[in-house]
């Protein structure tokens, strides 16, 4: 059993109250941090622990931390990124909707590490339930004097908005989460300047992923030595996975980082192995934009080492034969899906979602659909594929923000590892229409490297 | 795109005038503007759309201009510019719902409510369409109903239909 730090009691009832929460040791960060922590202390426990952003990017959180701008006379502020949009993620949701309590307690520390005094939690739209519980537990901790003016007597002031989103998958990337947060369409700004040092209403603001601020909450209680001793290098403390796709038991799981892929995929523990008994085919390891890889690059590195849940395994290889942690996503393909539709899939979902900002971005996500449909419903030709390449290596790198490397990145791997399904698509267009490629070699053991 | 055919008079009452100030009173002062999104929930929740009347007395209200509330409208999907159902039903139709089912479900709406994707019913009912990925993943195919945006999740052609026959239902004794 791995340790579990953010998940431990969830299954104990009435966990999303104070009460219980409390009972359960819950507000202790809060009683800690701000009775007998200075706010750099606690910057300090957050770089020592080594926590990395869990949105996705997977910067160190204690240095963006430190990054932030202190003129005098100006508010700074927290955001919480709660939009959460990134296909094949959800762990936001499930922690808001049954622990709401540990992401406040670490919004109260977080908040008061930063000077912050107003802060701000931002949640995708759909969650209207999930934004009904946060705006509960938000008056519950009030009322038990955790928020509002001079906090258990310390002098310390901070108030708790929940904003809601609008349905935007941009959103989700911070500077466009800011200018959304102040009424505008969600278009991503220019960086630099920095959010560090002009963010929300121009001042200085912080923007973190729900589960990093969550993670604050074991990080002040046990200090930042004791959360980095988990975990294999700098991949440090546990991480929720959000297991979706063709598994026996998906779900929400909290692992150690460094657990062995394989045992997450087919261990009783965790998802259990792959549904109706079939084989697995492809998995997408962090959130829709990572690169697809087959089964056996998933499972071991091309040096044929176990790969390992950690940011640097999973980025193993590059992007040649590796992928990346991402926001922890992790979709599981069986025999019986199609690479070829999934692409498909991804990149008219890259294309509703592009702001319109960029061109290479607006025009190039809708001209990767256009030639995946083609070659999705049998009218594709060879030079589709290497057209498809070439757009998509003239998308990555070309934009404001990573939205457009993120619709890149799928298109690129599915052809770098799966060409062939292409191509089968393209010379058999009828057959395509009416059966699926199958596993063909991708299930095959990987033959070992030699000189 | 903003309707111009059908428009809607509204007159927001003293209670949604007053919800309006507390989300006002979230932000600094000169901050107003950031109260548009939550405001335009609140109107849609209200109305079941955003006609442009709507929107202009919302741009009154935040003491900014028309444009600035039509081109935030128009950039978020969850805002509804035109009449829908009384029950829009939204299906996710991205890549890990896909992998359970997700388009056999839309089909099967298709087919049983008997109308395409954005249409109404006759009854005025239902509408369905398919929307990006909803954060349920792990638990697709899903769908969501607004205004409170409750999720139905692990969807079965017999669990939509057990839906839909519920939504009749109460929606009958309502009436």
């Amino acid at each position: 059993m791995g340790r579990k730090l953010l998940l431990e009691h969830i299954n104990v009832p009435g966990i999303n109250t104070l009460a219980v929460y409390r009972e359960k040791g819950g507000y202790r960060a809060v009683e800690k941090a701000l009775k007998s922590m200075s706010p750099e202390d606690v910057v300090e426990e957050v770089k020592k622990s080594g926590l990395r952003g869990r949105g996705g990017a997977g910067f160190p959180t204690g240095m963006k931390w430190s990054f932030l701008a202190k003129p005098e006379g100006v508010p700074r502020y927290l955001v919480c990124n709660g939009d959460e949009s990134e296909p094949g993620t959800f762990k936001d949701r499930y922690l808001m909707t049954y622990i709401p309590h540990a992401l406040i307690e670490g919004m109260i520390v977080s908040s008061y590490a930063l000077g912050a005094n107003t802060s701000y939690i931002y949640i995708r739209g759909e969650m209207m339930p999930q934004i009904r519980i946060m705006e509960k537990a938000i008056e519950e901790a009030k009322a038990a004097g955790y928020l509002g003016k001079n906090i258990l007597g310390t002098g310390y002031d901070l108030e708790i908005y929940v904003q809601p989103g609008g349905g935007a998958y941009i959103c989700g990337e911070e500077t466009a989460l800011l200018e959304s947060l102040e009424g505008k369409r969600g278009n991503p700004r220019i960086k630099p300047p920095f959010p560090a040092v002009a963010g929300l209403y121009n001042c200085p603001t912080v923007v973190n992923n729900v589960e990093s601020i969550a993670a604050t909450v074991p990080i002040v209680n046990d200090g930042g030595e004791e959360y980095a001793k988990i975990g294999i290098e700098r991949s440090t403390g546990t991480k929720l996975i959000s297991a979706s796709g063709n598994l026996v038991k998906p779900g929400v799981y909290e692992i150690e980082m460094g657990l062995p892929v394989e045992e997450f995929i087919y261990s009783d523990e965790y998802c259990g192995g792959i549904a109706n008994g079939k084989r697995l085919k492809a998995v997408v390891a962090g959130g829709s934009s990572v690169p697809i890889l087959p089964a056996n690059l998933i499972t071991h590195t091309i040096n044929g080492n176990p790969r390992l849940m950690t940011y640097e395994s999973l980025a193993d290889g590059g992007f040649v034969s590796g992928t990346a942690m991402g926001s922890g996503g992790f979709i599981a393909f069986d025999e019986d899906q199609c690479i070829v539709r999934n692409t498909y899939n991804y990149t008219r979902f890259y294309r509703h979602e592009s702001c319109g900002q960029c061109s290479p971005c607006r025009e190039g996500t809708g001209w990767m659909e256009k030639i995946l449909y083609k070659i999705e419903h049998g009218h594709g030709s060879m030079e589709d594929v290497d057209l498809l390449w070439e757009i998509q290596r003239k998308i990555e790198g070309n934009t404001i923000c990573p939205l457009g490397d993120a619709a890149a990145w799928p298109v690129a791997a599915a052809i770098r590892h799966f060409r062939d399904e292409f191509e089968w698509h393209i010379l058999h267009p009828q057959e395509a229409q009416q059966r699926n490629y199958g596993l063909a070699h991708y299930a095959d053991p990987l033959v070992p490297v030699t000189e | 795109m903003l309707s111009v055919k059908e428009n809607m008079i509204v007159e927001f009452s003293a209670d949604l005038l007053k919800q309006f100030s507390e989300v006002v009173s979230r932000y600094p002062e000169g901050k107003q503007k950031s109260a548009l999104l939550p405001i335009l929930h609140i109107v849609q929740a209200e109305y079941g759309w955003l006609s442009v009347d709507a929107m202009e007395k919302v741009a009154l209200f935040l003491n900014i201009q028309p444009i600035e509330v039509f081109e935030v409208a128009t950039f978020y999907t969850m805002f509804l510019l035109q009449p829908s159902g009384k029950y829009l039903l939204e299906v996710c139709r991205t890549g890990p719902c896909c992998l359970v089912g997700a388009e056999k479900i839309m089909d099967h709406l298709e087919q049983k409510l008997g109308v395409k994707e954005g249409e109404v019913t006759p009854d005025g009912l239902f509408a369905w369409r398919g929307v990006e990925c909803l954060a349920a993943c792990g638990f697709g195919p899903v769908l969501q109903i607004g205004p409170s945006y409750t999720f139905y999740e692990n969807l079965t052609v017999e669990s939509v239909d057990q839906l839909i026959s519920d939504l009749t239902n109460k929606s009958k004794n309502e009436a």
